[in-house]
């Protein structure tokens, strides 16, 4: 197997969640395009991990697992409150912060 | 003159490994507070009275096991000045016209250069041959006590935990347990029913621990531990009284002031760790000594470390939050916001002296950052404390002076000086604090022009005890302040005249500010003395009759500081002065608080002159007598309840008026940090922009142009005034256009486009990264 | 090596394909499902990849709570079950255009540089050597995790909470 070509997958995947976070105006679709792109960098992680022999990558695609876990508690949360106190989850409509 | 080039290098002298149960077992000092928290925590309410008994033993405790760990330090010190005098003895023979000379045994410090300062092993003394020393003079060293245990392991590297105890750290013990058994007890009664007593003890106890940590420990982490765990402290005993928004404000306003230069601290540690590859004090100072780092990284890790020691201990032009800080009990101003924890930056520049030392360059040059910025605060805040009707704000102002007094000191290298002066005003301001508060505790303000005068009437022990403290303060002789401002002043080494020389560098520039720092001293001291206790009384009791003075636990603890604010500076006579047998009493402070040790710089030492002490005296009675003419004789005479003459200066002159506006908006800076500043980036970029072009340009610009116009009319009528409006106005059209483009295609607060740019900027700057590289 | 390719390239195709449903469908819980598509694909390339360990916990914490987690959000937002018109940004060329310039770049960046490099045969990681390395070198991350994620139940609970 070739490294290239996880790293090609992975940047398939990563800019797919981008063009997700872009278009998306629904913040919970917001949210799972972020974890494409989590998941994108976790494939890099893990790959360059067997390329060198480095158990390091695979550690620290378990911290990023861990750490989405609580970002998407948070980020949910958050989307709750939105929609708590606007009654939608669109997030072109909160705009309270312009100059 | 000591050529400081011939001390590089200089042989090994020898080491003592200090040692002793107390200064071994040193932290149980901050462990007996830190107890005491969690029991008022939990238990505090339900005790007889109210939490408060714990936080007394415990400091009272820890102030005993302060006061063994100094005696078995000077214990330590005298055993190494036996081995010194031994080998003084065959030295003496040898140049027994230099031994002849005043006897001063210990004058001329040699520092060696061992690298090793291993974990203590008690009572191994290495005693190596002596060669021949420079002058004849050598001395022992003495290795500090440093017991520590790693605490983790990460990486590959060790994070270690101890505490490192010499004079320094010593003395700082003995100040602040000190000071905080005095507030202690001087808060049960000044804070006596309040609504959050256990609240409050439980913070002190939390205070006096993590303050007691800080001057312990062993390494940088625990340095910046300590140094946020006080400034916690320090924002909730601020905060103390929080349903008033001033005082939540103030509060906020000192936590987030220090934020800006904890950034710089940990900046600074972080550079010095990497470059010295340890954690440990001693260690860093010894790579930095013996130029194991570049001097460039030194003044770097310098720079950010002088930023955090400008907020922490309220130098220009970080010192807004400290005045506003007294917005806390009283009590909590003198221990935390007077006497020990603002001291915590020049805690922290004493400890780490080698790094500034060599960072600076303090010896070879005649200026630097720090000597800077602490001569231009002990004016710039003199002058403040001028125009401040808050007694509590004048002596803020005041610790803001001196606080520049010891910055400037370790600036111009007077390392002892500096750590002497932190010593004696400790006891004095702490003592000018505690009276303030014992008159406000009585007339329920501070405000000295609507709620006091004629106090002395009313009070005589606070009277007595704050007139003892003010003349110290002032640096008056024979009381504390004098000793250790005049010791400053030698250290500057800016007085050639008439013998007296000596000290790292010209600094005449601080000198020069000295001296007039001293003046403003005792000028504002006397406003605040008439204001107070002279004149007529122009309170309003609101039918409690007469102001009465305060009762005992809150007297006592202002006649105990008194009597430190007169004897404390007889600790360290200078050299030359009351020379008995062996040293005498000369230098006895700086003999046993200035380490002897690989890990401190090799500074040199002013030598004490007459003619500077007697000027620095004149020219503080002259302060004193200036502003006592104006406020006893002028204002007095015009009426006793009079607080300045109707028809004084700023009434009569406009530059004076100019002045004193200055002064009363406290040179702007609240202005720049909360409207400019603050407000400016609360918007972001564009925002800023278009705030600039409206506020800013436009209007400095149409104020020129109208200005302009009217000169215009004057002289060629209305032709030219029209150009120049149409000129005028169109680049100010321009300019606000500009700005309102930026501002409605950027700034429109949507997420997506924020995304979207940040996107794609990344994709367009790896794309360039990627052809260009 | 031929069969390891072959499976590669059957589940990076199904991977993309379902990527691209997350971001296109229009109906939410759709969206939701693909989405366990993808991370179940991830956890095969992880298998694929001799990363055993990894591969078994993406199951366990992404399929089996973030999903469970984002059908919550999904429900908890009131969102309809069926197809919903409001879910994209009006402008969805933009962000197609960046996404694909960054595609470009990172393409011919890591072809560049990894054209052929070959990944080494027979390295499979079991369960003791990552916890090994987890609890002796990277303890103190470790814990650090662990704090974030205790920080982050409390925010999120503090959050979303009614008052």
């Amino acid at each position: 197997m070739l490294l290239v070509q996880f790293l090609l997958l992975s940047s398939v995947l990563f800019c797919i969640g981008i063009y997700g976070v872009l278009a998306r105006k629904n913040g919970v679709m917001v949210l799972m395009s972020i974890e494409l792109i989590l998941n994108a960098v976790n494939i890099n992680l893990v790959a360059f991990g067997t390329m060198t022999n480095n158990i390091a990558g695979e550690v620290f695609a378990l911290f990023v697992i861990a750490i989405a876990a609580a970002e998407v508690g948070v980020g949910l949360a958050i989307v709750l409150l939105i929609f708590r106190n606007r009654s939608s989850v669109d997030l072109s409509s909160i705009d309270s912060m312009k100059g | 003159m000591v050529a400081l080039s011939a001390l590089a290098g200089e042989g090994p002298t020898s080491l003592i490994q200090a040692g002793g149960w107390f200064l071994e077992k040193a932290w149980i000092i901050p462990a007996l507070p830190a107890i005491s928290f969690v029991l008022i925590l939990f238990f505090g309410k339900r005790m007889k009275y109210k939490g408060a008994e714990f936080g007394i033993i415990s400091i009272a405790v820890a102030f005993i096991f302060a006061i063994c760990c100094v005696g078995q330090w000077i214990g330590q010190v005298n055993n190494a000045d036996s081995y010194t005098e031994k080998q003084q003895y065959h030295d003496e023979e040898k140049h027994s016209d230099k031994a002849a000379h005043e006897g001063i045994l210990n004058e001329e410090i040699q520092r060696t250069s061992f690298n090793e300062l291993g974990v203590a092993s008690s009572e191994e003394i290495v005693v190596s041959a002596l060669a021949e020393e420079k002058d004849g003079y050598s001395s022992v060293g003495i290795k500090p006590v440093i017991e520590r245990f790693t605490w983790w392991e990460s990486g590959g590297r060790s994070f270690q935990v101890g505490i490192m105890v010499d004079g320094l750290a010593v003395m700082m013990l003995f100040v602040v347990t000190a000071i905080s058994l005095l507030v202690h007890i001087y808060s049960t009664e000044y804070v006596a029913g309040d609504r959050r007593y256990t609240h409050y003890f439980a913070f002190l106890s939390l205070f006096s621990a993590s303050m007691l940590f800080f001057v312990l420990s062993e390494n940088i982490l625990q340095t910046i531990v300590g140094w946020e765990l006080v400034g916690v402290c320090s924002f909730a005993l601020i905060g103390h009284w929080w349903e008033e928004k001033p005082n939540s404000d103030a509060a906020l306003k000192a936590f987030l002031t220090n934020r800006v230069g904890d950034m710089g601290l940990l900046v600074g540690m972080i550079v010095l760790f990497w470059s010295a590859g340890s954690w440990s004090i001693v260690d860093i100072n010894n790579a930095a000594i013996n130029n194991e780092i570049g001097q460039s990284t030194l003044l770097i890790a310098s720079l950010c470390l002088t930023a955090a020691v400008m907020s922490k201990s309220g130098q220009f032009i970080l010192h807004t939050w400290l005045p506003d800080a007294m917005a806390g009990p009283t009590p909590v101003s003198a221990l935390i916001h007077a006497a020990t924890m603002v001291v915590a930056g020049i805690y922290m520049v004493a400890r780490l002296y080698g790094v500034f030392f060599e960072g600076f360059d303090i010896a070879g040059s005649s200026f630097n950052v720090l000597a800077l910025v602490g001569s231009v605060t002990l004016v710039g805040a003199g002058l403040l404390a001028f125009v401040q009707d808050d007694i509590k704000k004048v002596l803020a102002y005041s610790t803001v002076s001196q606080l520049g007094y010891m910055v400037m000191a370790l600036g111009v290298g007077a390392w002892t000086a500096a750590v002497f002066h932190l010593f004696t005003h400790a006891f004095f301001k702490a003592g000018l604090f505690l009276g303030a508060g014992s008159v406000s505790h009585s007339v329920h303000s501070f405000d000295m022009k609507k709620s006091m005068g004629g106090m002395r009437k009313f009070m005589p022990t606070t009277y007595k005890t704050f007139i003892v403290c003010t003349i110290a303060l002032m640096g008056l002789p024979p009381l504390a302040g004098f000793w250790s401002k005049d010791e400053i002043l030698v250290g500057t080494g800016g007085w050639g005249l008439f013998g007296g020389t000596g000290g790292n560098g010209t600094y005449v520039f601080a000198l020069v500010m000295g001296i007039i720092g001293a003046a403003l001293t005792c000028a504002y001291m006397t406003r605040v003395i008439y204001l107070t206790f002279f004149g007529e009384f122009r309170g309003d009791t609101h039918g409690h009759g007469d102001p009465h003075e305060s009762g005992k636990r809150i007297t006592i603890p202002l006649v105990i500081l008194a009597v430190m604010a007169t004897g404390a500076g007889f600790l360290n006579f200078p050299v030359g002065f009351l020379t008995g047998s062996k040293a005498g009493w000369q230098e006895r402070f700086g003999h046993y608080v200035e380490p002897v040790a690989t890990y401190f710089p090799p500074i040199a030492h002013g030598t004490p002159s007459w003619s500077l002490a007697i000027f620095s005296t004149v020219v503080a009675i002259i302060g004193v007598s200036a502003a006592g003419y104006y406020f006893f004789v002028k204002v007095n005479a015009q009426s006793p309840a009079a607080t300045e003459l109707t028809n004084g200066l700023t009434e009569k002159s406009k530059v004076a008026k100019a002045g004193h506006t200055l002064l009363k908006q406290k040179y702007y800076l609240d202005h720049l940090y909360t409207d400019i500043i603050a407000n400016g980036t609360k918007g972001p970029v564009a925002d800023a922009t278009y705030w600039t072009n409206q506020k800013g340009i436009d209007e400095a610009v149409n104020q020129v142009g109208k200005q302009t116009a009217r000169a215009a009319t004057f002289v060629y009528e209305k032709i030219d005034q029209n150009m120049v409006d149409g000129v005028v106005n169109l680049s100010g059209k321009a300019s606000e256009g500009l700005g309102e483009t930026t501002r409605t295609i950027i700034q429109r607060g949507k997420i997506h486009q924020y995304a979207a740019i940040m996107f794609a900027a990344t994709t367009i700057l790896a794309g360039l990264l990627i052809v260009f590289v | 090596m031929v069969a390891q390719n072959v499976f590669f390239g059957i589940m990076a195709l199904i991977m993309i394909c379902a990527a691209l449903k997350v971001v296109r469908t229009k109906n939410v819980v759709h969206a939701a499902l693909w989405l366990v598509v993808v991370l179940g694909g991830v956890a095969g390339q992880f298998l694929l990849l001799g990363a055993e360990f990894v591969g078994v916990t993406q199951v366990l914490v992404y399929i089996g709570a973030v999903v469970v987690l984002l059908l919550f959000g999904v429900m908890l937002t009131k969102a309809s079950l069926g197809e919903e018109a409001d879910l994209n940004m009006p402008n969805r060329t933009l962000p197609a255009i960046i996404a694909a310039l960054m595609f470009g770049v990172m393409t011919y960046a890591l072809i560049d540089t990894f054209r052929d490099t070959e990944l080494p045969r027979e390295s499979v990681t079991n369960a003791a050597t990552v916890s090994d390395s987890i609890f002796a070198d990277y303890i103190v991350p470790f814990e650090a995790v662990s704090v974030l994620l205790l920080a982050a139940l409390i925010g999120a609970v503090v959050v979303a909470r009614k008052e």
